[in-house]
């Protein structure tokens, strides 16, 4: 698993352009992933690779391919500081794992790290981070692998029920 | 128990008390999507065995971003999505009456005490109809098309206190952008932001819409206004609403009070490349731009329109400046055409185009060349966004806007005006 590493306010629009919004299928967006403000991620992000970044990862609109485009490429984890509150739920929707991990800026561009998700941890050149878990709902969505094959065992839903957070 | 705006919208939704950090399935009131994310919904919504939307009246659907159509995909997208409204009988504006956030509130399909989604960040534009109102992706919209409801976590708020009558040539869209920059790009994240205090009750509904229409810039969930009697009047040109009481209690628990002076404020700059950089105009004044756009969701309304001709008077625009208008709908479109407007603004150099998201989107027209400068009275000045990622945009108000395409450059509008 090698580090991608961006920093803090990556917006969607960096990380899939306007122009490309006409495109739904994730393997071609992931064709256009980052272009033109990180050119070498799309040529170059391989299966399993892991995105690393700083604070309000995903942030300004609501376009569900930024989640679909890095999917695309084969990422299946964002491990951030924070994320932007509509990318981490479209994160979750898509079956795209978003982890908070508040040392995220630890984590060196290129390396190689294990997370375990069990244990709520990363390890990367001997060093090891906790990763926040996942909150109860998102985790149930996650874990079904996205909204979708979640949704697709309800009939209906229960309204106005629900817990703490 | 004393209770937020946001918590009293949820607690009546629900018919119980709801509080701040409580997650539940809630019904929502209305639904919106468009072109861009519109389509994805559609076929989540069929994935997830959906055969006929959950109540056609309370869906919407209009064509803004990529219009009229600027590409095949495009159309073939806009064509999917018109199929779709047919069979399930959802009313399409198409690309008749402007931008989303717009026509919504025009059409009267967000109103106070409302939960309202729409698959477009800017949707928290509603609270300023006392709508709890916000963005969500494609998926979560396929849910809500199937099923009416979605999983909230009911946020916290922050208390936004504006107290004091703006100087000339300052207003809402300075006010926020100043907001903006203190609270960042991320200091509401997951929360609402409650808008109040003398300035906000004297605001006119543009400005309001202006102010909650950027409240996702800072990561906020909603942005809302307490509904008043100008907000009753608002509703009452597009639909029947009795007024109701609808406050934050004296004794609310908000998560944090911001109070600001509107009378302290001067014409605010968002400066590249991020929104919540924002400066005093005057630390940017001589900035070369060679685009000014005026429209969106943020600022492309009638009354925007008229502070960008008082600033312009008789003068012309600049010949080296790239000079878009776009009214947002088309009833905002009309209203600046028969005030004489659009002749004087076409007159000065100006090109006015018909009501659509425009350059703000980056994807349809309007685009940046490397190096270029664009001075826009949009929401985001992301890298990119605009076109190249080599271009470079700054925010600012119509007014700003106006007296910028004038001079060529970043200018005060206290300057020209």
């Amino acid at each position: 698993m090698r580090v991608w590493k961006f920093g803090d306010d990556i917006d969607t629009d960096a990380i899939i352009p306007g122009r490309f919004l006409t495109i739904y299928d994730p393997g071609e967006l992931a064709r256009h992933v980052f272009e033109g403000t990180r050119d070498d991620f799309a040529a170059q992000a391989a299966p399993g690779d892991v995105i690393v970044a700083g604070r309000n990862f995903g942030c300004g609109s609501s376009r569900e391919h930024a989640p679909l485009a890095l999917k695309g490429a084969g990422i299946e984890m964002v491990i951030a500081r924070s994320f932007a509150r509509i990318f981490y739920r479209n994160a979750i929707n898509t079956g795209l794992l978003p982890l908070i991990c508040e040392e995220a800026d630890t984590i060196e561009e290129g390396s190689e790290v294990r997370i375990d998700l069990e244990e709520g941890v990363i390890e990367a050149a001997g060093r090891r981070c906790s990763i926040e878990p996942v909150p109860g709902f998102f985790r149930e969505i996650a874990d079904a692998g996205g909204l979708v094959a979640w949704a697709r065992t309800l009939e209906e839903v229960e309204l106005c029920t629900g817990s703490r957070s | 128990m004393a209770a937020t705006i946001t918590e009293k919208i949820f607690s009546r939704t629900c018919g119980k008390d709801v509080h701040a950090g409580d997650v539940m399935m809630v019904p929502v009131d209305g639904a919106m999507i468009h072109d861009i994310t519109g389509p994805l919904a559609i076929r989540v919504f069929q994935q997830m065995g959906g055969k006929q939307v959950f109540d056609p009246e309370r869906v919407i659907m209009l064509f803004d971003h990529q219009v009229p159509a600027d590409s095949i995909p495009a159309a073939e997208n806009q064509a999917y999505m018109r199929q779709f409204a047919r069979e399930q009988g959802i009313h399409n504006y198409d690309i008749h009456e402007g931008v989303c956030h717009q026509v919504v509130m025009e059409k009267g399909r967000a109103g106070p005490g409302e939960i309202v989604v729409g698959t477009d960040s800017h949707t928290c534009t509603y609270g300023a109809a006392g709508a709890f109102a916000t963005g969500i992706g494609s998926t979560d919209m396929g849910f809500v098309l199937r099923f009416g409801a979605l999983y909230f976590r009911v946020p916290e708020t922050i208390r936004i206190e504006v107290n004091g009558e703006f100087a000339p040539f300052v207003g809402a869209k300075d006010l926020i952008l100043a907001i903006t920059g203190d609270i960042g790009a991320d200091g509401a994240t997951y929360k609402a932001l409650e808008f109040g205090g003398e300035t906000i009750a004297a605001m006119s509904m543009a400005g309001r819409m202006t102010c909650c229409n950027m409240a996702i810039e800072m990561g906020a969930k909603a942005g809302l206004v307490p509904p008043d009697a100008r907000t009753w009047k608002y509703m009452e040109e597009s639909r029947a609403v009795s007024p109701f009481r609808l406050l934050s209690d004296a004794d609310a628990e908000f998560c944090e009070v911001r109070e600001y002076d509107a009378a302290d404020l001067v014409p605010k700059v968002a400066v590249p490349h991020n929104v919540d950089h924002v400066v005093d105009v005057t630390e940017v004044a001589g900035t070369r731009v060679d685009q000014v756009f005026i429209g969106s969701c943020t600022n492309g309304r009638y009354e925007d329109f008229f502070a960008a001709a008082e600033v312009l008077g008789d003068r012309s625009f600049s010949p080296d400046v790239r000079v878009i208008m776009i009214p947002a709908s088309r009833e905002e479109y009309l209203k600046v055409l028969r005030a004489g407007l659009i002749e004087r603004f076409v007159e000065a150099g100006a090109l006015v185009e018909a009501p659509c998201c425009g350059p703000c989107m980056g994807g349809s027209f309007g685009l940046l060349a490397p190096g270029e400068v664009s001075l826009s009275t949009s929401n985001r000045n992301f890298r990119g966004r605009q076109g190249s990622t080599g271009a470079e945009v700054y925010l600012s108000s119509p007014a700003t806007a106006a007296a910028s395409a004038i001079a060529g450059e970043i200018c005060d509008p206290r300057e020209v005006g």
